[in-house]
């Protein structure tokens, strides 16, 4: 049950995880006490010798975990994230992903499906005709990567709340997982999904959503970091059991809240 | 008897109080580890997107790449701040913090810099501290405030929108938490530097006295 769509409809299954691979943790970097030695002080920290990574490892990732709770109810739902004027709009707008731009997955947009599934009642899934039928908000709002970077944008597409009230899913359940065609993927929490900010974005600065920005569809939530907005967006499933998501499965810290 | 007068010169010493007192102590070591990692992971953080043309040496990172530096970013946050608030609080409360370090005029500041760079000021007592000392300490207090205040700014922009706005925005709060960082290191450098160069202070900052 709850199976996340494995499925990837209309595109090209070749690219990928070559450069995926590439901008993955080498081994050495899970070693996340690696350059300790240079900050001697933290020998006093638990007592562990530096080569005692694995421990400090699941000690902060216990700790990204006590954070998610804290974030969870530091969100407000109705707090909206600061909206900007045309003008603010940066142009060009910074790409960003873990692949090169050249390498962003093109899309088969008479192919594209999306899929549906989980705890909802209306299961079959959607072309991008049906979704560019539905009716659409804009949002000129700050994207912040992880990395520190931000950029101001203008995104306009259905508001997920929307989509989701009208696949008949379960607004209780706590998670919505979304999988992307090149295999990225990333989950959020349900009163997030609810936010009325939060949009399954099918047109960037006015214009169709191009590849490198996640055509045909991409997740925008201007309460969490850019990595859980994601793009090429082909399956979404709402399920109550965790599931990560690409970089949060590789360390960073799964609410990533605003 | 020469042993009865050198027991009795000690006990008067230990009835002295103490140049610092143990809760200084705790959380000034506490302090220390937990500003380590802070600066460690926050340049690793910083050389992920720098702010300016430079980045840190990967030697003096801490986290081996971006995701472990936020994990050891936002763990020893925690630590950072339950330790300073647990400081200002007993140090505003016992009043040493005003004692110690109020009042401090700027006319004496310059005239104590002057003393100290010409190699004429007086380390004798540790429990009083000259100008530049205070000075330096109500800064790094500053300093301190400041950058935990643009750290949540940074983490929660939407959430705590009113501090990012007081700060400028989320851009501003960025550079502001950097300057902040900048003016703590420096502290550092000449914190360390001074406590090397009077050994007694760091002996007080271990053993009280």
């Amino acid at each position: 049950m709850n199976r996340v769509p494995k499925t990837i409809p209309g595109v090209d299954g070749r690219l990928l995880v070559k450069d995926a691979a590439r901008l993955l943790p080498d081994p050495s970097r899970r070693l996340f006490l690696r350059n300790a030695a240079s900050v001697g002080a933290l020998a006093l920290l638990t007592g562990c010798g530096v080569s005692d990574s694995d421990s400090a490892e699941r000690v902060l990732r216990k700790v990204s975990e006590f954070n998610d709770w804290v974030q969870a109810r530091l969100f407000s739902p109705g707090r909206l994230a600061e909206t900007y004027p045309e003008s603010a709009i940066m142009r060009p707008f910074r790409f960003n992903a873990y692949y090169d731009e050249a390498d962003a997955p093109d899309v088969d947009e008479d192919r594209y499906r999306l899929i549906v599934d989980g705890l909802i009642e209306r299961k079959q899934s959607w072309t991008l005709d049906q979704l560019n039928a539905l009716p659409q908000e804009t949002q000129i709002t700050r994207l912040i990567c992880v990395e520190g970077w931000s950029a101001i944008g203008k995104w306009t597409g259905v508001p997920l709340r929307a989509f989701l009230e009208r696949i008949g899913a379960d607004l209780t359940a706590k998670y919505v997982h979304f999988a992307c065609a090149e295999g990225y993927s990333s989950s959020i929490d349900m009163p997030t999904a609810l936010h009325s900010q939060t949009q399954m974005t099918l047109k960037f600065d006015g214009q169709v959503l191009p590849t490198r920005f996640g055509f045909p569809m991409r997740i925008r939530i201007p309460t969490k970091l850019g990595f859980k907005n994601p793009k090429h967006v082909v399956g979404l499933s709402v399920v109550n059991h965790y599931t990560g998501g690409y970089w949060e499965d590789r360390g960073y810290n799964w609410f990533s809240g605003l | 008897m020469s042993t009865h007068a050198e027991a009795k010169a000690e006990a008067a010493r230990d009835r002295r109080p103490a140049i610092h007192p143990l809760y200084v102590r705790v959380t000034h070591w506490i302090n220390a580890v937990a500003m380590l990692i802070m600066i460690g992971s926050g340049w690793q953080i910083y050389n992920a997107s720098p702010l300016f043309p430079f980045t840190f040496p990967d030697s003096l990172t801490l986290g081996g790449w971006l995701a472990g530096g936020l994990l050891w970013h936002f763990a020893a946050m925690w630590l950072l701040v339950a330790n300073g608030i647990a400081y200002l609080v007993v140090g505003l409360v016992t009043g040493r913090l005003r004692e110690r370090l109020l009042p401090v005029w700027p006319r004496q500041v310059l005239h104590d810099l002057r003393a100290a760079l010409t190699g004429r000021l007086s380390h004798a007592d540790l429990a009083v501290y000259n100008a530049v000392q205070k000075a330096a300490y109500l800064g790094v207090l500053l300093a301190g405030v400041v950058i935990v205040a643009s750290g949540l700014a940074l983490w929660k922009p939407v959430q705590l929108w009113w501090l990012a706005a007081l700060l400028g925005g989320y851009e501003s709060a960025r550079l502001v938490h950097f300057l902040a960082m900048a003016a703590i290191v420096t502290f550092l450098a000449i914190h360390v530097v001074m406590a090397l160069l009077v050994p007694r202070s760091l002996r007080a900052m271990i053993l009280g006295r």
